[in-house]
Protein backbone atom coordinates (compact mmCIF):
# COMPACT_ATOMS: atom_id res chain seq x y z
CA UNK A 1 0.00 0.00 0.00
CA UNK A 2 1.62 3.47 -1.32
CA UNK A 3 0.57 6.35 0.87
CA UNK A 4 -0.81 8.75 -1.76
CA UNK A 5 -2.02 12.29 -0.24
CA UNK A 6 -5.52 11.57 -1.30
CA UNK A 7 -5.65 8.49 0.89
CA UNK A 8 -5.02 11.31 3.89
CA UNK A 9 -7.35 12.65 5.85
CA UNK A 10 -7.04 16.55 7.38
CA UNK A 11 -7.40 19.61 6.34
CA UNK A 12 -4.56 22.15 6.97
CA UNK A 13 -5.81 25.55 7.75
CA UNK A 14 -3.86 28.64 6.34
CA UNK A 15 -3.46 31.54 8.88
CA UNK A 16 -5.78 33.71 6.65
CA UNK A 17 -8.63 31.32 6.92
CA UNK A 18 -9.65 32.31 10.36
CA UNK A 19 -9.70 36.17 9.36
CA UNK A 20 -11.96 34.95 6.10
CA UNK A 21 -14.20 33.42 8.56
CA UNK A 22 -13.49 30.50 6.38
CA UNK A 23 -13.89 28.02 9.51
CA UNK A 24 -15.11 28.27 13.00
CA UNK A 25 -13.79 28.07 16.29
CA UNK A 26 -14.81 28.89 20.01
CA UNK A 27 -12.09 30.80 22.25
CA UNK A 28 -11.81 30.46 26.11
CA UNK A 29 -9.80 29.64 29.02
CA UNK A 30 -9.79 27.06 31.52
CA UNK A 31 -10.46 28.69 35.37
CA UNK A 32 -8.20 26.65 38.18
CA UNK A 33 -6.21 27.40 40.62
CA UNK A 34 -4.55 25.52 43.20
CA UNK A 35 -2.59 25.79 46.67
CA UNK A 36 -0.14 22.89 46.69
CA UNK A 37 1.78 21.61 50.02
CA UNK A 38 5.01 21.63 50.37
CA UNK A 39 5.53 18.79 51.49
CA UNK A 40 7.50 17.26 54.74
CA UNK A 41 11.19 16.93 52.39
CA UNK A 42 10.54 20.27 50.20
CA UNK A 43 9.29 22.31 53.07
CA UNK A 44 12.79 21.79 55.33
CA UNK A 45 14.86 22.38 51.80
CA UNK A 46 12.64 25.72 51.45
CA UNK A 47 12.96 26.57 55.00
CA UNK A 48 16.56 26.21 54.95
CA UNK A 49 16.80 28.95 52.04
CA UNK A 50 15.20 31.18 53.97
CA UNK A 51 17.84 30.73 56.37
CA UNK A 52 20.84 31.12 53.86
CA UNK A 53 21.45 27.13 53.72
CA UNK A 54 21.58 24.43 50.93
CA UNK A 55 19.89 21.50 52.80
CA UNK A 56 20.94 17.69 51.21
CA UNK A 57 19.73 14.19 52.52
CA UNK A 58 21.87 11.26 53.45
CA UNK A 59 20.30 7.12 52.27
CA UNK A 60 21.65 5.19 55.35
CA UNK A 61 21.57 2.11 52.82
CA UNK A 62 22.95 3.28 49.52
CA UNK A 63 25.16 6.22 51.43
CA UNK A 64 24.10 8.61 48.51
CA UNK A 65 23.87 12.79 49.62
CA UNK A 66 21.42 14.35 47.10
CA UNK A 67 19.53 17.70 46.36
CA UNK A 68 16.69 18.15 46.08
CA UNK A 69 15.84 16.73 49.34
CA UNK A 70 13.09 13.82 49.77
CA UNK A 71 12.07 11.39 52.49
CA UNK A 72 12.99 8.05 50.76
CA UNK A 73 15.49 6.97 48.69
CA UNK A 74 14.51 6.06 45.35
CA UNK A 75 16.98 3.75 44.47
CA UNK A 76 16.85 1.47 47.82
CA UNK A 77 13.24 2.59 48.30
CA UNK A 78 14.11 2.84 52.29
CA UNK A 79 13.12 5.70 54.62
CA UNK A 80 15.71 8.84 54.56
CA UNK A 81 16.07 10.88 57.84
CA UNK A 82 19.43 12.62 57.74
CA UNK A 83 20.06 15.95 56.95
CA UNK A 84 23.09 17.57 55.57
CA UNK A 85 23.80 21.46 55.32
CA UNK A 86 25.38 21.24 51.37
CA UNK A 87 27.87 24.25 50.38
CA UNK A 88 26.12 27.20 48.52
CA UNK A 89 28.84 26.36 45.69
CA UNK A 90 28.62 24.38 42.64
CA UNK A 91 30.23 22.87 39.62
CA UNK A 92 28.15 23.91 36.27
CA UNK A 93 27.16 20.71 34.54
CA UNK A 94 25.50 22.12 31.81
CA UNK A 95 24.02 25.53 30.41
CA UNK A 96 22.12 26.86 28.00
CA UNK A 97 21.95 30.82 26.73
CA UNK A 98 18.04 31.41 26.04
CA UNK A 99 16.70 33.97 23.86
CA UNK A 100 12.94 33.51 23.81
CA UNK A 101 10.34 33.05 26.86
CA UNK A 102 7.53 29.89 27.30
CA UNK A 103 5.62 31.40 24.64
CA UNK A 104 8.17 32.21 21.64
CA UNK A 105 8.31 35.49 22.03
CA UNK A 106 12.17 36.72 22.04
CA UNK A 107 13.84 38.62 25.05
CA UNK A 108 16.94 40.97 24.27
CA UNK A 109 19.04 39.86 27.57
CA UNK A 110 19.67 36.14 27.26
CA UNK A 111 19.22 33.74 30.57
CA UNK A 112 21.75 31.02 31.26
CA UNK A 113 19.39 28.24 33.56
CA UNK A 114 21.82 25.40 34.50
CA UNK A 115 22.28 22.54 36.16
CA UNK A 116 24.42 23.23 39.07
CA UNK A 117 25.73 20.25 41.00
CA UNK A 118 25.77 21.32 44.37
CA UNK A 119 29.15 20.84 46.47
CA UNK A 120 28.69 18.16 48.85
CA UNK A 121 26.05 15.86 47.37
CA UNK A 122 26.84 12.88 44.89
CA UNK A 123 26.63 14.28 41.80
CA UNK A 124 23.24 16.13 42.57
CA UNK A 125 22.29 19.02 41.44
CA UNK A 126 19.38 21.62 40.74
CA UNK A 127 18.26 24.10 38.20
CA UNK A 128 19.34 27.47 38.56
CA UNK A 129 20.19 31.02 36.57
CA UNK A 130 23.56 32.45 36.16
CA UNK A 131 24.50 35.55 36.47
CA UNK A 132 27.11 38.11 36.78
CA UNK A 133 28.89 36.78 33.67
CA UNK A 134 28.93 37.13 30.29
CA UNK A 135 27.03 34.11 28.29
CA UNK A 136 30.11 33.23 25.85
CA UNK A 137 31.96 33.07 29.36
CA UNK A 138 30.17 29.88 30.81
CA UNK A 139 31.87 26.77 30.75
CA UNK A 140 30.72 23.04 32.07
CA UNK A 141 33.04 22.26 34.60
CA UNK A 142 33.11 26.13 36.21
CA UNK A 143 32.81 26.72 39.67
CA UNK A 144 30.01 29.26 40.81
CA UNK A 145 28.37 30.11 44.07
CA UNK A 146 24.98 31.57 45.00
CA UNK A 147 24.31 35.01 45.42
CA UNK A 148 20.97 34.87 48.36
CA UNK A 149 18.58 38.09 48.81
CA UNK A 150 19.04 39.81 52.32
CA UNK A 151 17.98 37.68 54.81
CA UNK A 152 14.68 39.81 55.54
CA UNK A 153 14.13 39.55 51.90
CA UNK A 154 14.19 35.41 52.02
CA UNK A 155 10.56 33.76 51.78
CA UNK A 156 11.47 30.23 51.69
CA UNK A 157 11.62 30.19 47.92
CA UNK A 158 13.90 28.60 45.58
CA UNK A 159 14.23 32.72 44.85
CA UNK A 160 15.52 33.21 47.63
CA UNK A 161 18.91 32.47 45.33
CA UNK A 162 19.19 35.65 43.01
CA UNK A 163 21.34 33.52 40.56
CA UNK A 164 24.54 31.72 40.52
CA UNK A 165 27.68 33.99 40.32
CA UNK A 166 31.58 32.67 38.92
CA UNK A 167 34.16 32.10 42.03
CA UNK A 168 36.50 34.58 41.64
CA UNK B 1 6.21 -17.59 28.20
CA UNK B 2 2.57 -18.62 27.01
CA UNK B 3 1.97 -15.81 25.02
CA UNK B 4 0.81 -15.40 21.64
CA UNK B 5 2.67 -13.79 19.05
CA UNK B 6 1.20 -10.62 17.83
CA UNK B 7 1.18 -9.04 14.29
CA UNK B 8 0.68 -6.20 12.83
CA UNK B 9 -1.85 -6.60 9.71
CA UNK B 10 -2.89 -2.95 8.74
CA UNK B 11 -1.87 1.06 9.22
CA UNK B 12 -3.15 4.02 8.86
CA UNK B 13 -2.33 8.08 9.53
CA UNK B 14 -3.37 11.21 8.77
CA UNK B 15 -2.58 14.29 7.19
CA UNK B 16 0.42 16.36 9.91
CA UNK B 17 -0.05 19.70 9.95
CA UNK B 18 0.52 22.82 12.06
CA UNK B 19 -3.43 23.62 12.50
CA UNK B 20 -6.09 21.17 11.22
CA UNK B 21 -9.24 21.98 10.66
CA UNK B 22 -10.73 18.52 12.01
CA UNK B 23 -10.87 17.84 15.52
CA UNK B 24 -9.15 14.75 18.01
CA UNK B 25 -11.82 13.18 17.19
CA UNK B 26 -12.21 13.35 13.54
CA UNK B 27 -8.49 13.10 13.17
CA UNK B 28 -8.57 9.48 15.15
CA UNK B 29 -11.39 8.50 12.51
CA UNK B 30 -9.39 9.25 9.70
CA UNK B 31 -6.66 7.12 10.56
CA UNK B 32 -8.54 4.20 12.73
CA UNK B 33 -10.78 3.68 9.47
CA UNK B 34 -7.74 3.94 7.17
CA UNK B 35 -5.78 1.23 9.04
CA UNK B 36 -9.16 -0.94 9.38
CA UNK B 37 -9.82 -0.62 5.38
CA UNK B 38 -5.86 -1.82 4.98
CA UNK B 39 -6.24 -4.71 6.89
CA UNK B 40 -9.81 -5.67 5.49
CA UNK B 41 -11.42 -5.38 8.55
CA UNK B 42 -14.36 -4.01 10.29
CA UNK B 43 -14.84 -2.43 13.32
CA UNK B 44 -17.34 -6.08 14.20
CA UNK B 45 -14.08 -7.40 14.22
CA UNK B 46 -12.23 -5.29 16.69
CA UNK B 47 -12.14 -6.34 20.35
CA UNK B 48 -10.56 -3.90 22.24
CA UNK B 49 -8.69 -0.49 21.31
CA UNK B 50 -5.82 1.13 23.10
CA UNK B 51 -5.85 4.98 22.35
CA UNK B 52 -3.26 7.39 23.39
CA UNK B 53 -3.27 11.05 23.43
CA UNK B 54 -0.62 13.90 25.30
CA UNK B 55 -1.73 15.85 27.93
CA UNK B 56 -5.95 16.87 28.43
CA UNK B 57 -4.15 20.59 29.02
CA UNK B 58 -3.08 20.58 25.48
CA UNK B 59 -7.05 20.14 24.11
CA UNK B 60 -8.22 21.63 27.53
CA UNK B 61 -10.36 18.50 27.72
CA UNK B 62 -10.56 16.45 30.91
CA UNK B 63 -10.06 13.37 30.13
CA UNK B 64 -9.82 13.59 26.81
CA UNK B 65 -9.14 9.51 25.69
CA UNK B 66 -12.52 9.46 26.79
CA UNK B 67 -13.79 12.29 24.18
CA UNK B 68 -12.05 10.84 21.68
CA UNK B 69 -13.22 7.64 22.07
CA UNK B 70 -15.45 7.04 19.45
CA UNK B 71 -13.29 8.80 16.82
CA UNK B 72 -10.95 5.93 17.88
CA UNK B 73 -13.85 3.27 17.00
CA UNK B 74 -13.85 2.36 20.89
CA UNK B 75 -17.86 2.49 20.85
CA UNK B 76 -18.90 -0.16 23.41
CA UNK B 77 -15.90 -1.91 23.65
CA UNK B 78 -12.83 -2.40 25.98
CA UNK B 79 -11.11 0.64 25.49
CA UNK B 80 -8.14 2.22 27.24
CA UNK B 81 -6.02 5.17 26.97
CA UNK B 82 -2.65 4.69 28.19
CA UNK B 83 -0.55 7.99 28.32
CA UNK B 84 3.41 8.41 29.27
CA UNK B 85 4.53 11.99 27.27
CA UNK B 86 6.22 11.54 24.34
CA UNK B 87 6.71 7.91 24.79
CA UNK B 88 2.98 6.91 24.78
CA UNK B 89 3.09 6.53 20.69
CA UNK B 90 5.34 4.07 21.05
CA UNK B 91 4.00 2.39 24.39
CA UNK B 92 0.33 2.15 23.48
CA UNK B 93 1.12 -0.21 20.42
CA UNK B 94 2.94 -2.15 23.47
CA UNK B 95 -0.31 -1.83 25.15
CA UNK B 96 -2.07 -2.90 22.66
CA UNK B 97 0.36 -6.08 21.99
CA UNK B 98 -0.40 -7.27 25.48
CA UNK B 99 -3.93 -6.82 25.23
CA UNK B 100 -3.86 -9.53 22.04
CA UNK B 101 -0.31 -11.53 23.37
CA UNK B 102 -2.19 -12.19 26.97
CA UNK B 103 -5.12 -14.58 24.74
CA UNK B 104 -7.52 -12.03 25.64
CA UNK B 105 -8.00 -10.70 22.72
CA UNK B 106 -7.87 -11.65 19.31
CA UNK B 107 -7.59 -8.62 17.76
CA UNK B 108 -6.69 -5.01 18.87
CA UNK B 109 -7.27 -0.90 17.14
CA UNK B 110 -4.55 1.10 18.53
CA UNK B 111 -5.32 4.57 18.09
CA UNK B 112 -2.90 7.74 18.59
CA UNK B 113 -4.01 11.44 18.02
CA UNK B 114 -2.77 14.72 18.40
CA UNK B 115 -4.58 18.39 18.63
CA UNK B 116 -1.70 20.38 19.61
CA UNK B 117 -2.73 24.01 17.95
CA UNK B 118 -6.39 24.47 20.46
CA UNK B 119 -3.59 25.60 23.27
CA UNK B 120 -2.91 29.03 23.20
CA UNK B 121 -0.76 31.43 22.80
CA UNK B 122 1.74 27.75 22.17
CA UNK B 123 1.57 24.25 23.68
CA UNK B 124 4.28 25.10 25.90
CA UNK B 125 1.94 26.65 28.07
CA UNK B 126 1.01 23.23 29.09
CA UNK B 127 4.12 21.23 28.47
CA UNK B 128 5.85 23.81 31.43
CA UNK B 129 3.60 22.46 33.77
CA UNK B 130 5.68 19.28 34.04
CA UNK B 131 8.35 21.02 35.81
CA UNK B 132 8.65 21.28 39.51
CA UNK B 133 6.29 23.80 41.38
CA UNK B 134 8.67 24.54 44.02
CA UNK B 135 11.63 24.52 42.75
CA UNK B 136 11.40 25.02 38.89
CA UNK B 137 8.40 26.79 37.92
CA UNK B 138 9.07 29.93 40.40
CA UNK B 139 12.49 30.82 37.74
CA UNK B 140 10.52 31.06 35.08
CA UNK B 141 10.92 27.81 32.73
CA UNK B 142 10.95 27.11 29.32
CA UNK B 143 10.31 23.73 27.93
CA UNK B 144 13.50 24.30 25.57
CA UNK B 145 15.81 24.55 28.88
CA UNK B 146 16.07 20.85 29.46
CA UNK B 147 16.42 20.00 25.86
CA UNK B 148 19.56 22.93 25.63
CA UNK B 149 20.85 21.67 28.82
CA UNK B 150 21.01 17.96 27.93
CA UNK B 151 21.95 19.07 24.31
CA UNK B 152 25.04 20.61 25.58
CA UNK B 153 25.80 18.24 28.24
CA UNK B 154 26.32 15.70 24.91
CA UNK B 155 28.12 17.73 22.54
CA UNK B 156 30.81 18.73 25.41
CA UNK B 157 30.98 14.85 26.88
CA UNK B 158 32.07 13.58 23.50
CA UNK B 159 33.45 17.12 21.97
CA UNK B 160 30.68 17.02 19.10
CA UNK B 161 30.52 19.71 16.94
CA UNK B 162 27.01 20.80 16.03
CA UNK B 163 27.82 20.48 12.28
CA UNK B 164 27.58 16.63 12.54
CA UNK B 165 24.79 16.97 14.46
CA UNK B 166 22.32 18.92 12.22
CA UNK B 167 23.28 16.33 9.59
CA UNK B 168 20.36 15.11 11.23
CA UNK B 169 17.41 17.80 10.56
CA UNK B 170 18.63 18.08 6.87
CA UNK B 171 18.30 13.84 6.19
CA UNK B 172 15.22 13.43 7.88
CA UNK B 173 13.59 16.93 6.55
CA UNK B 174 15.25 15.56 3.24
CA UNK B 175 13.87 12.28 3.53
CA UNK B 176 10.23 13.81 4.16
CA UNK B 177 9.94 14.68 0.80
CA UNK B 178 8.82 11.85 -0.05
CA UNK B 179 5.98 11.55 2.73
CA UNK B 180 2.73 12.82 1.66
CA UNK B 181 1.84 13.07 5.30
CA UNK B 182 4.83 15.23 6.09
CA UNK B 183 4.43 18.57 7.57
CA UNK B 184 8.06 20.27 6.91
CA UNK B 185 9.24 18.72 4.55
CA UNK B 186 12.32 20.48 3.05
CA UNK B 187 15.44 20.67 1.65
CA UNK B 188 17.93 22.56 3.81
CA UNK B 189 21.67 22.85 4.40
CA UNK B 190 23.57 22.20 7.63
CA UNK B 191 24.90 25.87 7.13
CA UNK B 192 20.81 26.61 7.28
CA UNK B 193 20.63 24.66 10.20
CA UNK B 194 23.48 26.37 11.98
CA UNK B 195 22.38 29.76 10.66
CA UNK B 196 19.11 29.40 11.80
CA UNK B 197 17.35 31.47 14.48
CA UNK B 198 19.35 31.06 18.05
CA UNK B 199 16.26 29.87 20.57
CA UNK B 200 18.41 28.48 23.34
CA UNK B 201 21.39 27.98 22.95
CA UNK B 202 23.44 25.43 21.12
CA UNK B 203 19.40 25.05 19.96
CA UNK B 204 18.64 26.81 16.95
CA UNK B 205 15.18 26.54 15.28
CA UNK B 206 15.89 24.16 12.75
CA UNK B 207 17.68 21.93 15.17
CA UNK B 208 13.61 21.47 16.57
CA UNK B 209 10.21 19.46 15.37
CA UNK B 210 7.33 21.87 15.06
CA UNK B 211 3.93 21.83 17.08
CA UNK B 212 1.90 19.46 14.71
CA UNK B 213 -2.69 17.59 14.73
CA UNK B 214 -2.63 14.55 13.64
CA UNK B 215 -3.40 11.32 14.29
CA UNK B 216 -1.73 7.50 13.62
CA UNK B 217 -3.13 4.35 14.27
CA UNK B 218 -2.34 0.25 13.47
CA UNK B 219 -4.27 -3.09 13.38
CA UNK B 220 -2.87 -5.55 16.24
CA UNK B 221 -4.36 -9.25 15.14
CA UNK B 222 -2.80 -12.60 17.11
CA UNK B 223 -1.11 -15.44 15.48
CA UNK B 224 -4.29 -17.21 15.43
CA UNK B 225 -6.29 -14.77 13.10
CA UNK B 226 -3.54 -12.43 11.71
CA UNK B 227 -3.40 -14.30 8.11
CA UNK B 228 -7.03 -13.94 7.91
CA UNK B 229 -6.25 -10.18 7.27
CA UNK B 230 -2.72 -10.21 5.28
CA UNK B 231 -0.71 -12.71 4.15
CA UNK B 232 2.06 -10.28 5.14
CA UNK B 233 1.93 -9.86 8.93
CA UNK B 234 4.63 -7.99 10.90
CA UNK B 235 5.36 -9.39 13.88
CA UNK B 236 5.62 -7.50 17.42
CA UNK B 237 8.91 -9.54 18.68
CA UNK B 238 9.98 -7.42 21.01
CA UNK B 239 8.91 -4.93 23.48
CA UNK B 240 10.30 -2.49 26.00
CA UNK B 241 9.95 0.29 27.94
CA UNK B 242 11.53 1.99 31.33
CA UNK B 243 10.80 5.35 33.46
CA UNK B 244 13.76 7.02 34.85
CA UNK B 245 13.17 9.57 37.93
CA UNK B 246 11.83 12.30 38.22
CA UNK B 247 14.53 14.20 39.94
CA UNK B 248 16.42 14.88 36.31
CA UNK B 249 19.21 17.36 37.76
CA UNK B 250 20.49 14.51 39.83
CA UNK B 251 21.43 12.17 36.80
CA UNK B 252 23.96 12.69 33.85
CA UNK B 253 22.33 13.73 30.77
CA UNK B 254 24.98 12.96 28.25
CA UNK B 255 23.39 9.28 28.26
CA UNK B 256 19.95 8.21 28.38
CA UNK B 257 19.80 4.54 30.78
CA UNK B 258 16.57 4.44 30.45
CA UNK B 259 16.73 4.39 26.65
CA UNK B 260 18.71 1.22 27.15
CA UNK B 261 17.15 -0.38 29.45
CA UNK B 262 14.00 -0.17 27.52
CA UNK B 263 16.17 -1.63 24.51
CA UNK B 264 17.61 -4.27 26.39
CA UNK B 265 13.91 -5.71 27.72
CA UNK B 266 12.60 -5.31 23.85
CA UNK B 267 15.85 -7.06 22.98
CA UNK B 268 15.76 -9.52 24.94
CA UNK B 269 12.39 -10.66 24.18
CA UNK B 270 13.39 -10.44 20.25
CA UNK B 271 16.12 -13.12 20.80
CA UNK B 272 18.48 -10.08 19.75
CA UNK B 273 22.08 -10.27 21.16
CA UNK B 274 23.63 -8.11 18.11
CA UNK B 275 21.28 -5.20 17.73
CA UNK B 276 24.21 -2.96 15.19
CA UNK B 277 23.91 -6.33 13.13
CA UNK B 278 20.18 -7.76 13.83
CA UNK B 279 18.14 -4.32 13.47
CA UNK B 280 18.04 -3.19 9.68
CA UNK B 281 16.26 -0.34 9.71
CA UNK B 282 15.00 2.25 12.92
CA UNK B 283 12.94 5.02 14.08
CA UNK B 284 14.42 6.39 16.57
CA UNK B 285 12.65 9.25 18.01
CA UNK B 286 13.64 12.82 16.94
CA UNK B 287 11.79 15.98 18.32
CA UNK B 288 15.06 17.21 18.56
CA UNK B 289 17.94 16.45 15.95
CA UNK B 290 20.35 15.54 18.64
CA UNK B 291 17.69 12.93 20.01
CA UNK B 292 18.32 11.35 17.58
CA UNK B 293 21.51 10.68 18.04
CA UNK B 294 21.81 10.28 21.47
CA UNK B 295 18.49 7.40 20.89
CA UNK B 296 20.73 5.85 18.68
CA UNK B 297 23.31 5.12 21.57
CA UNK B 298 20.79 4.28 24.02
CA UNK B 299 19.28 1.72 22.20
CA UNK B 300 23.22 -0.15 21.60
CA UNK B 301 22.83 0.86 17.82
CA UNK B 302 26.53 2.15 17.89
CA UNK B 303 28.78 3.58 21.02
CA UNK B 304 28.63 6.15 22.92
CA UNK B 305 29.31 9.50 21.18
CA UNK B 306 29.37 7.44 17.79
CA UNK B 307 26.00 8.04 16.24
CA UNK B 308 27.33 11.53 15.08
CA UNK B 309 30.45 10.43 13.37
CA UNK B 310 28.10 7.51 11.37
CA UNK B 311 25.83 10.12 10.54
CA UNK B 312 28.13 11.53 8.67
CA UNK B 313 29.55 8.60 7.05
CA UNK B 314 26.26 8.40 5.98
CA UNK B 315 25.19 5.60 7.07
CA UNK B 316 21.67 6.58 8.14
CA UNK B 317 20.59 7.67 5.20
CA UNK B 318 18.08 5.52 3.13
CA UNK B 319 20.61 3.83 1.55
CA UNK B 320 22.82 3.01 3.95
CA UNK B 321 23.54 0.13 6.17
CA UNK B 322 21.81 1.45 9.50
CA UNK B 323 18.93 4.03 7.65
CA UNK B 324 17.31 5.97 10.42
CA UNK B 325 14.12 7.71 10.03
CA UNK B 326 13.23 7.06 6.64
CA UNK B 327 9.60 8.24 7.06
CA UNK B 328 11.51 12.26 7.52
CA UNK B 329 11.00 11.74 11.53
CA UNK B 330 9.46 14.15 13.67
CA UNK B 331 11.89 17.14 12.24
CA UNK B 332 10.48 16.49 8.65
CA UNK B 333 6.74 15.03 9.56
CA UNK B 334 5.95 17.07 12.44
CA UNK B 335 5.77 16.14 15.75
CA UNK B 336 2.05 15.07 17.10
CA UNK B 337 3.68 13.83 20.29
CA UNK B 338 1.66 10.76 21.38
CA UNK B 339 0.64 10.24 17.37
CA UNK B 340 4.17 10.43 16.36
CA UNK B 341 5.67 7.38 17.83
CA UNK B 342 2.78 5.49 15.99
CA UNK B 343 3.53 7.10 13.10
CA UNK B 344 7.41 5.57 13.69
CA UNK B 345 5.77 2.24 14.10
CA UNK B 346 3.61 2.55 10.67
CA UNK B 347 6.69 3.06 9.15
CA UNK B 348 8.13 0.17 10.12
CA UNK B 349 5.66 -2.36 9.20
CA UNK B 350 5.60 -0.11 5.83
CA UNK B 351 9.25 -0.75 5.70
CA UNK B 352 9.46 -4.43 6.26
CA UNK B 353 6.15 -5.27 3.79
CA UNK B 354 8.12 -3.50 0.73
CA UNK B 355 5.37 -1.09 0.88
CA UNK B 356 7.28 2.36 1.56
CA UNK B 357 7.47 3.21 -2.05
CA UNK B 358 9.84 6.09 -2.28
CA UNK B 359 10.49 5.92 0.78
CA UNK B 360 11.56 2.35 0.88
CA UNK B 361 15.72 2.25 2.09
CA UNK B 362 17.96 0.37 0.02
CA UNK B 363 18.86 -2.72 2.23
CA UNK B 364 17.23 -5.98 2.57
CA UNK B 365 15.30 -4.97 6.03
CA UNK B 366 13.70 -7.81 7.69
CA UNK B 367 14.17 -6.61 11.54
CA UNK B 368 13.26 -3.36 12.13
CA UNK B 369 12.79 -0.80 15.25
CA UNK B 370 10.71 2.08 16.49
CA UNK B 371 11.11 3.99 20.04
CA UNK B 372 9.49 7.05 21.68
CA UNK B 373 10.89 9.04 24.32
CA UNK B 374 9.36 11.59 26.86
CA UNK B 375 8.67 13.35 30.12
CA UNK B 376 11.84 15.13 32.14
CA UNK B 377 14.44 13.36 30.28
CA UNK B 378 12.43 9.92 31.88
CA UNK B 379 10.62 7.69 29.64
CA UNK B 380 11.82 5.00 26.85
CA UNK B 381 9.73 3.14 25.35
CA UNK B 382 10.88 0.70 22.19
CA UNK B 383 9.03 -2.37 19.92
CA UNK B 384 10.94 -4.56 17.89
CA UNK B 385 8.79 -6.07 14.23
CA UNK B 386 10.59 -8.51 12.37
CA UNK B 387 8.33 -9.79 8.93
Amino acid sequence: MKLTREMLGGTPLKEDDFAKGKTLFLDDKLRTAYNWDAGVAMGKFLAGLKQGKILGVRCRKCQRVVTPPRVFCEACFAPIDEWIELADSAVVDSFSICYVRWDASRIEKPEIPAILLIDGADRAGIMHMLGEIEPDKVKIGMKVKAVWKPEKERAGSILDIRYFRPVR
Amino acid sequence: MGMKRVAIVGAGITKFMRRGQETGRELSYHAASMALKSAGMTLDEVQCVAESTGPDAFDGVHMNGEYLSDGSGGWRKPYLRSYVGGGSGVFVVNHGWYQVASGLFDTCLVVASEKMSSCHPHPQGAFLNIFDNFIERPLGCNLLWIFALEMNRYMTVHNIPHEQIALVSVKNKKNALDNPAAQIPEKVTVKDVLNSEVLAWPVHRLDISPTTDGAAALVLASEDVAYKYTDKPVWIDGVGWCLDTAYWTNKDLYYPRYVEKAASMAYKMAGITDPRREIHVAEPYDPFDYKELHHMEGLLLCDKGEAPKLTEKGVTQRDGEMPTCPSGGLLGCGNPIAASGTMKVAEIFWQLRGEAGPRQVTRECRTGLAQAWGDLMQVGTVIVLRK
